[in-house]
């Protein structure tokens, strides 16, 4: 995501990154200064097409003046700010909430997580073995998709995708609180019992892999899966006239998954069941 | 929103509980059985019913207060009703600790384990009850007892709260506020009549006989037993306790109410928040904001309507001031509200009450009822031409709900997980709209602030934490109670009034989310810039006693205990750091020196994450008492006579 936008043309405001004077639009995050400033912060729950919900904390950074750090992901970049990115204390932040999501979660399907546990030196073990997981089994209740939600680190996008922000269906909701707190259907019942209308929106949010295409969910498990041997193709999905992008996973001939671009400016990467899903019928033939 | 529910229907007790509040569905859109002509062309419900989104916490109430819990048929009625989509709803109903969604016996008795209660033998309390109703959790007869976090009884620790579940005695609707300008348009919340019992102080027997038979058990003192200066001509914000009948406007007439509203009108809004800004009332909630300059913010944002939002959700282990104001005074947070409603511009003002409060909640629903019949909330209030209402809103058992904005959450019928500030509630707050939030002790000091003039007020007290405070004292003291004291008294003064005991091993200023302090440290003057200059805080108001027959690190582990169960779950640093701080406490609970250093460098490593990446107070304070017991108290340092403090 760039931070200029193309139109309509807003009022820029000036503060300092990392001690240079930055310039970004109005209303930008730090993280947006910090992408069009080529700084990497690493990012869990935020979503390009979605408000985070600023639920991971692993984006913080340091405000001058602020009695606790600042989640670059959400806040707004005020005029005359003094932002630092890389300090000890953000880094301190980063790395222990890297620990207690790897120590508590399986990362190991989540992008970038085993690089950034690396960079910032994180020790998941060192809580011990006894310390409290998710452990959850994975939830197989229909054909099309597949919650594993000991991946899950509750960053709320599913629910936000599934809910106001996309698709109003409202399927699913965080349940119970604190550790005990899951992303949950009413009364825990089967995605086929709810309102689930397998868009598979929220599949297409997830940042972990804990919600997965049943077809990639299997090959996972059988160990066939193998992400550097798939090629993508993007497309215009066949079965309406509104002319969503497509854009087919294709491992050994075979349309593993399908996905859609997120800067489409009409579908922002949202589909609905037959785009998603319906990629059978293609490779009858 | 295309809204799906299950095949559940709520039985007859069920769908009378929700009716009762919302009124019968007058369409099957909305869960009626029958369908009128006009049904078959006219898709009702959607936005009209949407707007009644902040029915939810009361609709899950009314429900759980009939039956005990909440089935899938009851929950998919109310969404029908509220047009809510159930998964919304579940995640809601799950959230509270009140409210259960599998069967469970129509009684339950809530044990206190929390600080005060752990201090005077609640270990023992529930070891016995064990014997008496079986595990925690078990349905002996039909009745099941839990632990619970503090019940804000702690004057009279160990404490316990028997719930029944059941046929409201008095079903009686109260007519719908009528100057309602928010999105909630009719459905008036019914008057509960529950047979509900406290107990404290408890024990086994007393507990098992109100588990047993709670329309049997003995009452409860009045609110003035928790007050031992009560009656004291010196008194302030106490004055009226134990001297006033609360459930009379006229005496509480007189006894000087009113007459600071009268003042009020007499210099209208902004001259109001002129003599509060003048005579320096700081939040009295814990962050000791200044009460004028967020009254002044809420009064001058374009953005209407105002709302007012009483903070009553008092849920800080060792806190109990405001349900003995609430239980001793009520009218004065009624005036309290109307002073600050009428100084923000607000027209429509909202009580939120902890739901483990039942007397508190029954005496101000009096009250305001009767309030609103004399004229003295409505559409003219005192015939000044100013409209104004409160609506009162119970809590369902969620700490995190003390939060501002996890407050504004629980009202508008959302989880009650904090907002991110910015925006501040001024400006978004209640509905999105400018707020003006409040606890009840800082709004009970808007009264002598106008009675006296602002200059009198900033006279009591220090020149920066000004006028007169109120301090919950509890543990091992020889009075418990709340004690009010100008602001500048030392710690030791307000010891010696509440019975200082033989031998002190420390003090917890503040709560779970405070400090402690040693007992040689004991001269620390009680304001919030004294305290903040000896390292700790003043929070609450929370004084907890600990004597030398308590072991420190089972309080600490109490404290993460209460925090683990009580973090709303949204970031990760308290999700989960919460749960490792308490892991790393038990580990080390009989350890001391080399063998707990690991430990309690893994403690401050987390806990300093927690302090700085949290998104609310909660994260942000979790780790404050067991730090303070580190450094302070070197709770696991070795047993070196180096260490004077061990
Ligand atoms: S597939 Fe679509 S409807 Fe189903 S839970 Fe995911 S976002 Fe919601
Ligand atoms: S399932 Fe995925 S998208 Fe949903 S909360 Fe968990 S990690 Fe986030
Ligand atoms: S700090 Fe704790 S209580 Fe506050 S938002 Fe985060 S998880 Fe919730
Ligand atoms: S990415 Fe910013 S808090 Fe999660
Ligand atoms: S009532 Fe038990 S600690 Fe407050």
């Amino acid at each position: 995501m760039t931070a200029v936008p193309l139109q309509p043309p807003r009022r820029l405001i000036e503060f300092t990154l990392d001690g240079r004077e930055t310039r970004v639009p109005e209303g930008s995050t730090i993280l947006d200064a910090c992408r069009a400033a080529g700084k990497d912060v690493p990012t869990l729950c935020e979503g390009d097409t979605l408000t985070p919900k600023n639920a991971c904390r692993v984006c913080v950074v340091e405000v001058a003046g602020a009695r606790t750090l600042a989640p670059a992901c959400s806040r707004r970049a005020e005029a005359g700010m003094d932002v630092r990115t890389d300090t000890r204390r953000a880094r301190h932040s980063r790395k222990i909430v890297l620990e207690l999501l790897a120590s508590s979660t399986d990362l190991s399907t989540t992008p970038r997580a085993a690089e950034w546990i690396k960079e910032y030196q994180a020790e998941p073990g060192r809580f011990g073995a006894g310390a409290a997981r998710l452990n959850e089994a994975p939830k197989i209740d229909n054909d099309l998709y597949v919650r594993d939600y000991d991946k899950c680190i509750q960053c709320y996008k599913c629910v936000d995708a599934c809910g106001e922000q996309w698709q109003n269906s409202f399927a699913i909701s965080v349940a119970g609180r604190g550790f005990d707190a899951r992303i949950s259907t009413e009364h825990d019942a089967p995605l086929t019992d709810s309102a689930c209308v397998f868009c598979g929106n929220c599949i297409e949010v997830c940042p972990t892999g804990a919600l997965s295409f049943k077809s990639e969910f299997d090959m996972r498990d059988a160990g066939t899966w193998n992400e550097s041997a798939q090629t993508e193709t993007t497309t215009v999905c066949a079965y309406c006239g509104v002319g969503c992008n497509l854009t087919l996973h294709v491992q050994e001939n075979e349309i593993v998954k399908v996905t859609s671009p997120h800067d489409n400016p009409v579908t922002h990467g949202n589909l609905c069941i037959k785009g998603r899903f319906g990629f059978q019928h293609v490779q009858q033939h | 929103m295309d809204l799906h529910f299950g095949d559940g229907k709520p039985t007859d007790q069920e769908r009378a509980a929700v009716d009762a509040l919302l009124g019968p569905a007058s369409s099957p859109w909305e869960g009626a059985d029958d369908r009128s002509e006009t049904d078959l062309r006219w898709a009702r419900g959607g936005r009209d019913a949407r707007e009644r989104r902040d029915q939810l916490l009361p609709g899950l109430h009314a429900i759980n207060d009939r039956v005990g819990w909440i089935s899938e048929g009851a929950l998919d009625y109310l969404c029908r009703r509220l047009t809510i989509p159930p998964a919304d709803a579940y995640g809601v109903a799950t959230f509270y600790a009140m409210f259960a969604v599998a069967p469970r016996p129509a009684r339950v008795v809530h044990v206190c384990t929390d600080l005060a209660c752990a201090v005077r033998g609640s270990a023992a309390l529930c070891a016995d009850l064990e014997e008496r109703l079986g595990a925690a959790g078990a349905t002996e007869g039909d009745v099941t007892w839990q632990q619970s976090p503090c019940l804000g009884l702690c004057e009279r620790a160990p404490a316990a709260l028997v719930l029944q579940a059941g046929e409201p005695a008095s079903a009686a609707g109260r007519a719908p506020s009528p100057l309602h300008s928010g999105p909630r348009k009719a459905a008036a919340e019914v008057v509960r009549r529950r047979t509900s019992a406290v107990v404290a102080p408890a024990t086994a027997g007393t507990v098992a006989s109100a588990a047993t038979a709670p329309e049997a058990a003995p009452g409860e003192p009045p609110a003035a037993m928790a007050v031992p200066q009560a009656g004291r001509p010196d008194l302030t914000l106490l004055k009226r306790v134990g001297v006033v009948d609360p459930a009379s406007l006229d005496d509480y007439r007189a006894h000087g109410g009113y007459a600071a509203l009268r003042r009020a009108f007499g210099i209208g809004p902004a001259e109001v928040i002129r003599e509060v800004t003048e005579a320096g009332l700081l939040g009295r909630g814990g962050a000791a904001f200044p009460t004028g300059r967020k009254w002044q913010a809420t009064a001058s944002q374009p953005d209407h309507p105002h709302y007012l939002v009483c903070n009553a959700d008092e849920s800080e282990p060792g806190t109990f001031k405001d349900r003995v104001v609430m239980e001793g005074d009520p009218y004065a947070l009624v005036e309290s509200m109307t002073i600050a409603g009428y100084a923000v511009g607000a027209h429509q003002g909202y009580l939120y009450i902890r739901g483990e409060y039942p007397r508190a909640v029954a005496r101000l629903e009096h009250a305001i009822a009767q309030a609103r019949s004399r004229g003295f909330l409505g559409e003219n209030v005192l015939g000044h031409g100013y409209a104004f209402d409160i609506e009162l809103r119970r809590g369902a058992g969620a700490y995190i709900c003390g939060e501002e904005t996890a407050l504004f959450n629980s009202i508008e019928g959302y989880r009650g997980e904090p907002r991110s500030k910015p925006p501040f509630p001024v400006e978004k707050g209640l509905f999105g709209k400018p707020t003006a939030a409040n606890n009840v002790e800082t709004l009970i000091n808007v009264l002598p602030v106008l009675t006296m003039g602002a200059e009198a007020y900033a006279a009591v007290g220090t020149g920066t934490s000004t006028g007169p405070k109120l301090f919950c004292v509890s543990g091992s003291v020889r009075r418990p109670g709340v004690y009010e004291l100008p602001f500048g008294a030392a710690l030791d003064e307000l010891l010696e009034l509440a019975g200082r005991p033989e031998s002190i091993r420390a003090v917890l200023l503040g709560g779970a989310a405070g400090g402690f302090v040693r007992p040689d440290e004991t001269d620390i003057p009680l304001t919030f810039e004294g305290t903040r200059a000896a390292g700790t805080t003043l929070g609450s108001g929370v004084v907890l006693v600990i004597d030398d027959s308590v072991e420190l690190p089972r309080i600490l582990l109490r404290i993460a205990e209460f925090f683990r169960d009580e973090s709303c779950g949204q970031c990760v640093p308290c999700r989960i750091g919460t749960v490792r701080q308490e892991e790393a406490l038990h580990r080390i609970l009989d350890r001391r020196g080399a063998e707990a250093a690991d430990d309690v460098a893994l403690l401050r490593e987390v806990g300093s994450a927690m302090k700085d990446a949290s998104i609310c107070g909660l994260g942000q304070t979790a780790w404050n008492a067991v730090e303070s017991a580190i450094d302070r108290l070197g709770v696991y340092a070795a047993a070196d006579p180096e260490r004077s403090t061990t």
